[in-house]
């Protein structure tokens, strides 16, 4: 595979980044800059081999060379790294959840973020600018106050605005409007937005530094078994082997699954997104709108960056259709009205693995040898640092991480669902 | 995506809800020794197939009928719509 910018000087482990690097390299026209991480051929045999390229995959890839030194890795993604869900998010980051089984999770991968630009070396753009879901009613006030005494109770920040404290922040909402008046909201200050390129690159750059092979335009297309275990993988450039094979495939995990002759309690959906015109600096926080579900943000380039509910019916087809366009619409106008003027650059679809209970999945699989890490719905980006450490873990251990162990494969069978919602096995309600 | 509803006609998406896999079989007896694993499967487990897909759809802002639908899930192309009694047993 040849590479056309190939600087003599690079090395196969790129610069360290820093403001000397960047004066250093500035002197030669950023002309010396190498790439960012290595692009092996794949090799027959690996400790371990990751199934999916996005974020899940290549922090798991990272955490399993940086926590517990295993770095005969193998990181096998069909596309290009970053091209499914890492690539189609809404870019939002917290842990304002409820139930028992999530906060602790959610909160580890908030703790990760925090650091992970020191720790990868690199500009992911994490910015903990805020989330502020409104309320709409007493009852969802009181709900909102439940659910931050909760997050209190399990040391994350949050706190319970009123509406005077919500129009100071925001004065531009629809305060006037009596359909959906604004009773207050439960904000998060350390929650907010990461730049969702960026993370898949400085972790696909800090996992090849370890030694972690990313090898892309690969898929798989069924795995080896011998002895009953799974010992490997073939894909479309070969056959891998590796004793220990954990899936990370978001909306194509039934996909995948069905090679292992695997059914699991997932419908793959898809998940719209939208990007404005840029603008001035207008919106500071991620908002939420809490009598229906729409979340909004702006990007450092000025784009106002939203979406809302899943399109509601399986789909593998990363696009959508007019009717959640429309409520997306309506329900921007409702909460933001000066949005009327904004135009809409474009949109997309990600491809949702919804689970049975709204909850992920990180468990063995009944094949010996194959774990699964799936089950994300709507909210696999903010859980990008802690489902790759908590998979990573047990992996190399075989033993669940203490704040990821809820996420077991066989609890819909046992009824220890985690049902933030409070919706029954209707993927599409979650 | 439009639903052509053999009530109504073609109608738009926005007219119906969406339940899920039309394959759905509720096991008979509660009494078998599976019973439990039986249900399981059936509440939880799903398909979740990328091509052609056998759904129920409600046409809730129509006629209110059950449809059986045959989607493709790549590419919303649909192939066959029935009502859900007449497939059904």
């Amino acid at each position: 595979m040849s590479e056309s910018i190939r600087n003599t000087r690079s090395t196969d482990r790129p610069a360290r980044y820093s403001i000397f690097s960047l004066m250093r390299h500035a002197l030669f026209g950023h002309r010396g800059w190498g790439h960012a991480w290595r692009n092996p051929e794949p090799q027959p045999a690996y400790d371990v081999i990751i199934i999916g390229g996005g974020g899940h995959g290549l922090s798991t890839a990272y955490y399993l060379a940086k926590m517990h030194g295993i770095t005969r890795v193998a990181v096998i993604e069909k596309s290009y790294i970053g091209s499914g869900n890492a690539g189609r998010n809404t870019t939002i980051i917290r842990s304002n959840y409820l139930q028992p089984g999530n906060l602790p999770f959610y909160e580890l991968s908030l703790k990760l973020w925090e650091g992970l630009e020191q720790d990868l070396n690199y500009n992911a753009m994490v910015s903990q600018r805020g989330i502020l879901n409104l309320c709409h009613s007493d009852a969802q006030r009181d709900f909102f106050a439940r659910r931050g005494n909760a997050m209190r109770m399990h040391g994350v920040d949050a706190e319970l605005l009123d509406a005077a404290a919500v129009r100071r922040m925001l004065p531009f909402l629809d305060f006037d409007g009596a359909r959906f008046p604004i009773y207050g909201g439960l904000l998060q200050p350390r929650a907010g937005t990461a730049r969702h390129d960026a993370v898949v690159w400085g972790y696909a750059r800090a996992a090849s530094n370890l030694g972690v092979d990313i090898i892309q335009n690969c898929e798989v297309t069924g795995f080896i078994t011998e002895a009953g275990r799974i010992t490997g993988v073939q894909t479309t450039r070969g056959e891998i082997r590796a004793a220990k094979v954990g899936m990370a495939v978001a909306g194509n995990t039934s996909l995948v699954a069905a090679m292992a002759d695997l059914r699991l309690p997932i419908e793959s959906h898809l998940l719209q997104a939208f990007v404005s015109e840029a603008i001035k600096p207008f919106l500071p926080n991620v908002v939420t709108f809490g009598a229906s579900h729409l979340y909004i943000s702006q990007s450092d380039k000025g784009s106002l960056v939203f979406g809302g509910d899943i399109d509601g019916y399986n789909s593998y087809a990363q696009r959508g259709n007019l009717p959640r366009v429309e409520h997306v619409a309506e329900d921007g106008m409702a909460l933001i009205p000066c949005l009327g003027r904004i135009r809409v650059l474009r949109s997309w679809a990600g491809l949702m693995d919804m689970s049975m209970d709204g909850s992920p999945i990180i468990d063995h699989t009944p094949r010996a040898g194959l774990y699964l890490n799936a089950g994300w719905c709507i909210g696999g980006f903010k859980a990008t640092p802690a489902s790759g450490y908590c998979f990573a873990h047990l992996i190399a251990r075989d033993e669940p991480h203490e704040v990821a162990r809820a996420y077991r494969l066989n609890r819909f069978a046992t009824g220890h669902l985690i049902n933030e919602r409070g919706e029954g096995a209707q993927p599409n309600l979650h | 995506m439009r639903i052509n509803c053999p009530f109504c006609g073609e109608r738009d998406l926005a007219e119906f809800v969406y339940l899920g896999d039309a394959d759905f079989v509720r096991p008979d007896d509660p009494l078998a020794p599976d019973a439990l694993q039986r249900f399981y499967e059936a509440v939880y487990l799903r398909e979740n197939p990328a091509g052609l897909h056998d759904e129920l759809w409600y046409h809730s802002f129509g006629c209110r009928s059950w449809v059986r639908v045959t989607r493709n899930t790549r590419t919303h192309e649909i192939l066959a719509v029935d009502l859900a009694k007449q497939v059904n047993p």
